[in-house]
């Protein structure tokens, strides 16, 4: 199948040669199908999208580090939001709800998945492009529509939504409930449909291009790991996503139609309303049947990236390759069934609940192998501490910090007294948050000079990685002895509770370690855009890596490569092989060539190969002696 | 060359601090004079400049450093010697972090962690905070452990050109040890977790124990509504198209239990007594929160929930034992309700059998004399002698 996906695209590429100049302005940066642009797009958009929703973040956390100060500033900004310079409650919820939608959805899929999948799945698989070049353009077309009318929101008379990310109905179906449930809601609800039709697009493109598209020689078990994180994170995402419509159309005909799907039995402000017969229980499980599978959709790639980045960098190959692939396999079909634990106290049947603290703890076992086999690929590696290496350090850091206090949230009679507390806020801040964004922060110091033909400056990088790494530690460590204490997230202010007040010390401490990482990020964006421009050229293969992009040339043409697409031999991880010149072997080497570190274990399935190795071996003795 | 940019950068530093002096005279300068001035605009502005100009002199001293850096690491080139190894340095760092966040997570759950809640109040919340506790050491042990590999490995292995790294694909002795492991500290804990859950979420009498005391909480924006049973023990159903504003809840009035219910301001509960919540809400979703007693369940609206639990330790006892003459027991909401989610509480006291008693007899009635106007009960005695022969059964 691979070899006739390469003839087919070795005819392309030769129409593509024709097309080549009449590339308008327009086709080229705008409505553009090659890959390599969607993804800068996505990347562009992405880390936009992310500023804002920091600003969000940076804003609420004001708030709770002084909420009894007025900020004249913030009434010039925000308007009737914040009258007489303070944020008012509803408005402050409205922060913290597009604050994690953005996080969520904007960067960390769309900004994460969309960059690296698009950018990486054809040129590490050797394709010439995706498997439909137009259905992932509009893919982008439809995340940026949705981005657009996400932020649009914040311009409606009520302001945007403001029932948390998660949207539970009734707050969300009730406009009468709090304003954020008015037109800011239908907008956010239109933005969540658009953006699933865009994920959905990307997510069939990159299964049937991984599917199809591989190059001669490139078997499923020769991938890297980015391309199989990417791989099951499209799977996961096309089969979850489409729930999440059903989820939100059922819940537009509730807020629009007059239906009952959600709301049964309700009084509003002392009225009586007519719904009857429906359940705010189902929307919990439709949410989180994407929801959950959703953190996975987050922090698989980022996972896929740091496998590639800490072999790279650590010049060994990643240990067990074969155990991060089935634990990857083995968390997405886990990720399934464990929604649930999202739902433990929310009057969901106690027995259904001890069912889904099963499934929950036994998720954490592929992800203590996963955490392990970074470890052990650390071990004894000669480690180069490119500003993307220790971002991939920073998310294993992250991954075990926050992965561990999920044994103490999956566990359904400890989560009793932990659940909407700040310890949640703490995990999922770590696990999915801080650890995902430094895949995508080490994805693009990686493959930067892959997308813009130039390299980041590396002092920049150290500063920015720091102060990110030790600022994210100061903000969301301390938030899990506050969880202890029974505070409750999404509370505007802890001035109510005389208990509570001991808090609002740490809370102005959490808020400057937030305004320090926040800052930090201008590092990013200097070094980012500075060096797209500015930035000094760089080499082929800038990190002597084994995987094929890097065997493209620098300078980006349609169809990735110059004539006849390379032909894979080997696996991606021959890093520091034994009896090798150099410290890597690119796949495209065969092992013909490579006589002197060929091991027995590289020709399983192939006789002819192994007894030429024999051959060898028996023709040249090992040498140890000498030495 | 070299020094021609120092010295770019030294005028160019110089002038930022000329001007950061400048407003600061400014700022300092306007702050008297804006205080009674009504319209703050000009010293708010001001004070913006000043914060702007200060990230931008700090931006700045982060260039020059870079640029020192960069002119020595070229000097030091082109005399031959050897520049900073960036590799080593960043080793070193990641060995310091290592101590230093070993020590900041120590100070952390030293300091911090007696700011959390004190001992469980009830019987169940003593098993939940010994389960939480196994869990507790075993995750801290986990975490030090892997997070001393990871940088401690980093600055170990960090790179050097003159050696490589150990080729090392697989060991599957290893990878099988530690998949085998997690998974049967995992089994152990669900498995207690799992029977743990089935008793606390079990919130039905068992035959032979005392008959729990039923309240029931009704949650609405953003308030709680607190009924008692009254003498017969049973609450009286409710319906929501019942609601108005004499009948806040609801009560259907039809059911013959509901006549002796008695609405309260304040949560009473007996030691030692069990207790059961029934729980719902009328608008949007509430959560009932008693952290102390380890309790929390969603108020939903058209779906009942029930919590039972037996408190242990009083208020009294309590604010002994936390020498606060002041502390309370609360109950507080903890799922996103709007605009008040934030201030949703409910003062609960636990007390002795006797000091209940007494309370709960001089509660109201929930039957008050507008809702008798407003039910037309004429047949006022009829009613009564309805609730006495209730109370003879």
């Amino acid at each position: 199948m691979s070899t006739l996906a390469v003839h087919g695209h070795g005819v392309e590429s030769h129409d593509h040669d024709h097309e080549h100049h009449h590339d308008t302005f327009i086709t080229k940066y705008i409505f553009s199908q090659d890959h390599k642009m969607i993804a800068k797009q996505f990347l562009i958009t992405g880390i936009t999208m992310a500023v804002i929703a920091m600003i969000l973040s940076i804003l609420f956390r004001i708030q709770l580090a002084y909420p009894e100060k007025t900020f004249p500033l913030l009434e010039v900004l925000l308007g009737r939001f914040a009258p007489g310079g303070k944020l008012s409650p509803e408005f402050y919820l409205s922060l913290v709800t597009i604050h994690g939608t953005i996080m969520v959805f904007f960067v960390l899929t769309a900004g994460l998945s969309g960059t690296f999948s698009n950018l990486l799945i054809p040129l590490q698989l050797g394709a010439r492009d995706m498997a439909s070049p137009f259905l992932n353009m509009l893919s982008y077309w439809f995340f940026f529509m949705a981005s657009v009318i996400m932020l649009a929101s914040f311009f409606v008379q009520k302001g945007p939504a403001s029932a948390g990310w998660t949207i539970y109905p009734p707050l969300s179906a009730l406009p009468k409930a709090m304003p954020g449930s008015g037109t800011g809601m239908t907008l956010w609800l239109i933005s969540m449909v658009l953006f699933v039709a865009s994920s959905l697009m990307g997510g069939i493109n990159y299964v049937s291009t991984v599917l199809n598209m591989r190059t001669k020689g490139m078997d499923l078990w020769k991938m890297p790991l980015t391309i199989w994180a990417f791989f099951l994170t499209a799977i996961l995402g096309v089969l979850a996503f489409p729930v999440l419509v059903a989820g939100v159309v059922l819940l537009i005909f509730d807020r629009s139609f007059g239906t009952s799907f959600y709301l049964s039995e309700i009084v509003v402000q002392g009225q009586v309303m007519p719904y009857e017969g429906g359940s705010p229980i189902l929307f919990q499980h439709l949410f989180w049947f994407l929801g959950h599978p959703e953190v996975y959709i987050v922090i698989m790639p980022a996972l896929g990236i740091s496998s590639e980045i800490i072999s790279t960098n650590s010049r060994k190959p990643i240990f067990g390759y074969h155990a991060m692939v089935y634990s990857l396999i083995g968390i997405t079909v886990l990720s399934f069934i464990v929604w649930g634990h999202h739902m433990f106290v929310t009057g969901m049947n106690p027995f259904l609940g001890g069912v889904f603290m099963i499934t929950t703890l036994i998720i954490a076992v592929p992800s203590a192998v996963k955490t392990f086999n970074y470890l052990a690929t650390l071990w004894r590696g000669n480690i180069r501490f490119t500003p993307a290496m220790l971002f991939a350090i920073g998310l294993v850091s992250f991954f075990i910090s926050g992965g561990l206090t999920g044994i103490f949230l999956g566990n359904a009679a400890l989560d009793i007294n932990l659940h909407d507390t700040y310890f949640v806020v703490a995990h999922f801040h770590l696990v999915m948050g801080s650890a995902a964004i430094f895949g995508m922060l080490a994805g693009v110091y990686h493959w930067f000079p892959k997308m813009f033909g130039r390299l980041m400056d590396e002092r920049l990088g150290y500063l920015h990685f720091w102060l990110t790494f030790i600022g994210a530690y100061l903000v969301f460590f301390p938030m899990h002895f506050m969880g202890l204490d029974g505070v409750p997230r999404r509370y505007y202010a802890f001035t109510e509770f005389p208990s509570m007040a001991r808090w609002l010390s740490v809370n102005v401490f959490i808020t400057w370690a937030a305004i320090l990482s926040a800052l930090a990020q201008v590092a990013f964006l200097f070094n980012f855009i500075y060096s797209i421009f500015w930035g000094k050229k760089t080499t082929q293969n800038p990190w002597n890596s084994n995987t094929l992009e890097w065997t493209a040339p620098v300078e980006h043409m349609h169809g990735n490569w110059p004539g006849e697409i390379p032909t894979v031999y080997r696996w991606p991880y021959d890093y520091s092989k034994p009896g090798a010149e150099e410290d890597f072997i690119p796949q495209t080497v065969p092992h013909s060539q490579t006589m002197s570190s060929n091991l027995a274990h590289d020709f399983e399935d192939n006789e002819a190969g192994l007894a030429a190795h024999n051959e060898w071996v028996k023709a040249n003795p090992p040498r140890e002696e000498v030495k | 060359m070299a020094f021609k940019n120092i010295f770019k950068f030294k005028t160019l530093s110089t002038a930022v601090a000329a001007m950061l002096l400048f407003a600061t005279t400014a700022v300092m300068a306007q702050a008297p004079a804006a205080a009674p001035a009504t319209d703050g605009g000009t010293s708010m502005w001001i004070s913006v400049g000043y914060y702007v100009l200060l990230f931008v002199l700090l931006a700045t001293i982060v260039g020059i450093v870079g640029k020192i850096l960069r002119v020595y690491d070229l000097t030091s080139q082109i005399q031959g010697k050897k520049s900073i190894n960036w590799n080593n340095v960043m080793a070193v760092v990641c060995i310091l972090f290592l101590v230093v966040g070993l020590y900041g997570a120590y100070w952390e759950f030293t300091e911090q962690g007696t700011l959390t809640l004190p001992e469980a109040a009830s019987i169940h919340g003593v098993k939940l905070d010994n389960m939480f506790m196994v869990t507790f050491i075993i995750t801290v042990t986990v975490f030090f452990l892997t997070q001393i590999c990871l940088f401690g490995f980093a600055f170990k292995y960090r790179g050097s050109d003159k050696r490589r790294a150990y080729f090392y694909p697989h060991n599957n002795t290893i990878e099988k040890i530690w998949t085998v492991i997690p998974a049967i500290v995992l089994t152990v804990l669900v498995i207690t977790g799992f029977f743990t859950w089935k008793t606390v979420t079990n919130s039905l009498d068992v035959k032979g124990d005392t008959p729990a005391i039923d309240i029931d909480i009704t949650g609405h924006q953003f308030a709680w509504e607190v009924r008692y049973p009254g003498k017969d023990g049973k609450l009286g159903g409710k319906d929501y198209k019942l609601t108005s504003s004499t009948n806040i809840i609801g009560v259907n009035f039809q059911d013959k239990h509901s006549l002796d219910d008695q609405s309260a301001d304040t949560i009473y509960l007996p030691v030692n007594k069990p207790v059961r919540l029934n729980i719902i809400a009328q608008d949007v979703i509430h959560s009932v929160y008693m952290p102390h007693f380890r309790v929390q369940i969603n108020a939903v609206p058209g779906l009942p929930t029930y919590f039972k639990f037996t408190p242990t330790i009083t208020t009294m006892e309590m604010r002994a034992k936390q020498d606060d003459p002041k502390f309370e027991y609360l109950l507080y909401c903890n799922k996103i309700c709007g605009g008040g989610h934030y201030n949703m509480q409910k003062v609960v006291r636990v007390v002795s059998d006797a000091e209940y008693r007494t309370w709960v007899a001089a509660q109201k009635p929930y039957l008050n004399d507008a809702l008798k106007k407003e039910l037309k009960m004429a047949d006022e005695p009829k009613a009564l002698g309805q609730n006495k022969l209730a109370l003879n059964n």
